[in-house]
């Protein structure tokens, strides 16, 4: 079969949201609520969404078990940016996160409580009171399955408000006009094939990260970074997607997540000598460093052969000494998957982790209100019409690492101000406006590219080619060689999507077809990683260059971060594969900037 | 090691009707779990389908009946299945595809008992309405339910009436709203249920709690709620 331009069905609303995880749904329920025409398409039913795997718990500074307040979680996050964060968002969202935390509780989230009655709050990386002094409980908690209360506490709300959801739809590409305003998607629907124009007065996209760029990962299959695919194909560059999070505490060899909270609660890591090397990297808050650190000293006991098991490849995270009564009060869940996925009983013994990439710092350019931006050389221009929140988006709070419990007060705060930015947008916005003749040429182009193709390569070899050179050349300890070797290697693999062969042609529920045409959306993140990568010559948070190390001392380059040089945001041109920077923007929108200095914990 | 599949296939676009498959699969022991083979298997027969997302058993997706019982493939350790593995969707409902099943009724009935926090007393945007860890306990063992189906497409009361009897997944969530200490609408929540088939079609058969993943106990909330039923009327 193959798909020609009257097979396309045209439907119209007043706003097409791609993604129903966490940010996707907190901008559903404001758009809904307000009475608007929403379609909120999602390649897989809402909660299956990849928020429901986030454990360990939502910051705010509510102070309910000792002093905290919006200042600390701003100064804790720029520093965990590693000065890469843009402080006007950073500000925006450590003070809004009290309202978004308390709001989802007045919408059902089951947080776990205090003896008062008010939320829980646990301890997380990276989390300080007064300015990096000491820790302080900041992360918000539903035992260990946080992520999955939210969404399922937003689907619930948005089940109230009536939001349109289009369930097992994958969106495939913008459509522009010829001004560059985004006028709608193409979209198919998985169970009939059939393909549809949605136009739309605004597009959000909230499609979540790439995490399947690299082999091993605590992501979901469905992570392949599919609103990053679609804004690079439209022109949109990609910003500073060389910052991969590795978490600290994947399952040895299966790659599953392990909760922070672990370490939040109490929980230690040793090396094979036994030591909690961890007090000798980060003295003030040891296993309580943020991710990047943790992540890098782990491996450096690995390096130097101090990693555990026969192979000597990897840490124990030792929890028992918590209590089973803790264990299965607080990480009920990180029980199960202990016995699950590595045959081990964590309330008796220490559980194998190694660093495994988690989080996806990177993404499409925006301002607080989620409207995604292009950065002209001296500022950055609205694309009309076009959002981007969560996982996909990049505003940047994140900066060159997150801090963990982040991502969930991400989903929120710029799920809701971009929600609450488009019913403006769209009370102002008139009639439709025309869509052109070839908005569905790439999406057509893509789709009989595939139809037609009689021998080839399975879309998951590729797929996996792309895994094995990212992981090989993208790890957690980078070098300038195995960088440009990477770049090389992603820039020969791209050249054989186009050689890519469905063998299975079916209209109906073709999950070959759709894993075909996620691997357009893996390439873009891909070369986009690689290439920002190898022309980073600096360490800065996640990403640490051997060539670049230098000691916390050094006068230009304390630990290896050139702010002379580097502090400044990458943008990635899919068409030219060229890069771009901008500024940081240092400037916070009501308080005194927080100026670099040396990132020790 | 060898493994012997038997899997049910179906597509609409090709096939008259269903049939059974046998495909045998050498597996090298990197394939901890029934998920991790049908990877496998799929890149052998890319055809092959079904649904799949978090593969740690969070998500719901990946729900069939394994050697005759409903699980997630990506919580079975193929060490826990014997001799042939024996895949088909869920019973129940109507069949897409291969492995894939329409969930539009199950869904329905999920919608169906208005799954949402109900309080309209107004409270202040920068306080959390207080409950005791008490209160909060009450709700463990009923929020955790990730949706995936097991539990209702096991239960013969709603293959027979699927449109008219709620079924296990959605009476532990009418459950878990009635256990909420914040919530406000037990009455209408009772009335809702009250009805010859929404929740007295539960005749205690309890393949619900031997098929869940998640380990909870659909059958023990219903029964929570009958006996409120009973309460009332007295």
């Amino acid at each position: 079969m193959s798909y020609t331009k009257k097979d396309i069905a045209v439907r119209k609303f007043d706003v097409v949201i791609v993604g129903a995880g966490g940010s996707g749904m907190r901008a559903s329920l404001e758009l809904s609520r307000a009475g608007l025409n929403v379609a909120c398409l999602s390649k897989v039913f809402p909660t299956r969404s990849h928020t429901v795997a986030a454990q360990g718990g939502v910051s705010a500074s509510l102070g309910n078990m000792s002093e905290d307040n919006w200042h600390y979680h701003f100064y804790d996050t720029i520093k965990g940016s590693d000065w890469l964060g843009d402080q006007d968002a950073i500000e925006f969202m450590c003070r809004e996160a009290p309202n978004v935390v308390i709001e989802l509780e007045h919408f059902g989230m089951p947080f776990d409580r205090n003896p008062d009655g008010t939320i829980y709050q646990r301890p997380f990386g990276g989390h300080t009171a007064n300015y990096g002094e000491k820790p302080v409980q900041r992360a918000c908690a539903a035992a260990d399955r946080t992520g999955h209360a939210m969404l399922h506490t937003l689907y619930q709300q948005n089940v109230k408000s009536k939001t349109n959801f289009f369930v097992e739809w994958m969106a495939l590409d913008l459509i522009r006009n010829t001004r560059g305003d985004v006028v709608g998607v193409t979209a198919i629907e998985l169970e009939t094939g059939d393909l549809y124009e949605l136009h739309a007065k605004a597009v959000l996209l909230a499609t979540g990260g790439a995490g399947r760029i690299f082999a091993a990962s605590t992501n979901a299959f469905i992570n392949t970074g599919d609103g990053l695919g679609m804004a690079a194909r439209a022109g949109i560059p990609l910003q500073d997607m060389e910052f991969w999070q590795f978490h600290p505490t994947g399952v040895a060899g299966a790659g599953v997540l392990l909760t922070e909270g672990c370490r939040g609660e109490g929980a230690i890591l040793l090396n094979s000598n036994g030591e909690r090397f961890m007090e000798r990297y980060a003295p003030t808050l040891k296993d309580l460093a943020p991710r990047d650190f943790v992540s890098r000293s782990m491996d450096q006991e690995i390096k130097e052969g101090r990693g555990c098991g026969p192979n000597k490849d990897y840490i124990l995270m030792k929890l028992d000494h918590l209590g089973a009564d803790t264990i299965r009060k607080r990480l009920p869940s990180v029980e199960e998957i202990g016995h699950n996925f590595a045959n081990v009983d964590i309330t008796k013994e220490p559980i194998p982790v190694v660093p495994t990439i988690h989080y996806q710092m990177g993404g499409i350019p925006t301002n607080i209100n989620g409207q995604v931006v292009v950065w002209d050389g001296e500022k950055n221009n609205v694309v009309n019409g076009l959002y981007a929140v969560g996982e996909c988006s990049c505003v940047s709070v994140h900066g060159a690492n997150r801090l963990g419990t982040n991502s969930l007060l991400d989903l929120l705060v710029f799920g809701k101000s971009a929600g609450k930015h488009i019913v403006q947008f769209v009370s102002g916005y008139g009639d439709f406006q025309t869509v052109p003749a070839d908005g569905a040429d790439r999406t057509l182009a893509r789709l009989n590219q595939l139809d037609g193709s009689k021998d080839g390569i399975y879309a998951q070899d590729l797929a996996n080619d792309i895994r094995q050179a990212m992981q090989q050349h993208a790890g957690v300890f980078r070098t300038q060689k195995t960088m440009d070797e990477g770049v090389e290697k992603i820039n020969a693999i791209r050249e054989r999507v186009a050689s890519i062969a469905l063998k299975d042609k079916s209209k109906v529920w073709n999950t070959a077809r759709m894993e075909a045409l996620e691997v357009d959306n893996l390439i873009e993140a891909a070369q986009a990683t690689m290439t920002s990568a190898a022309a980073r010559h600096e360490c800065r948070g996640a990403h640490t260059v051997y060539d670049y190390e230098h000691p916390a001392d050094h006068p230009e380059c304390p630990l290896g971060r050139n702010d002379k040089e580097w502090m400044k945001h990458t943008l990635w041109d899919s068409e030219t594969n060229s890069l771009r920077y901008k500024p940081v923007n240092l400037k916070p929108l009501t308080v005194d900037s927080i100026p670099p200095k040396v990132r020790t914990f | 090691m060898k493994r012997t599949f038997k899997i049910y296939r179906y597509d609409p676009d090709k096939d008259a009707k269903p049939y059974m498959q046998t495909v045998e699969l050498e597996l090298d022991g990197h394939e901890r779990m029934l998920l991790d083979a049908l990877v496998k298997l799929k890149a052998v027969d890319p055809s092959l389908s079904f649904r799949r997302s978090c593969r740690e058993g969070v998500c719901g997706s990946d729900a069939m009946n394994i050697n005759g019982k409903n699980g997630l493939a990506c919580l079975t350790n193929m060490n826990s299945l014997q001799g042939d593995v024996v895949l088909k969707p869920l019973p129940g409902l109507p069949v897409i595809r291969d492995l894939i099943v329409d969930m539009t009724q199950f869904f329905q009935q999920y919608h169906s008992i208005k799954p949402y926090l109900v309080n309209d007393e107004p409270v202040s945007p920068s306080k959390e309405r207080l409950q005791s860890p008490e209160e909060r306990e009450e709700l463990n063992g009923l929020y955790e339910c990730i949706l995936c189906a097991s539990c209702s497409t096991a239960c013969p009361s709603f293959w027979w009436n699927p449109d008219k009897f709620v079924g296990p997944a959605g009476l532990l969530q009418a459950y878990r709203f009635i256990a909420d200490s914040r919530d406000q609408a037990t009455g209408e929540r009772l009335d809702n249920l009250e009805d010859p088939y929404r929740l007295f079609r539960c005749h205690t058969i309890m393949n619900c709690v031997d098929v869940c993943p998640k380990g909870l106990k659909p059958a023990a909330a219903i029964s929570k709620i009958k006996e409120l039923m009973v309460r009332r009327a007295i």
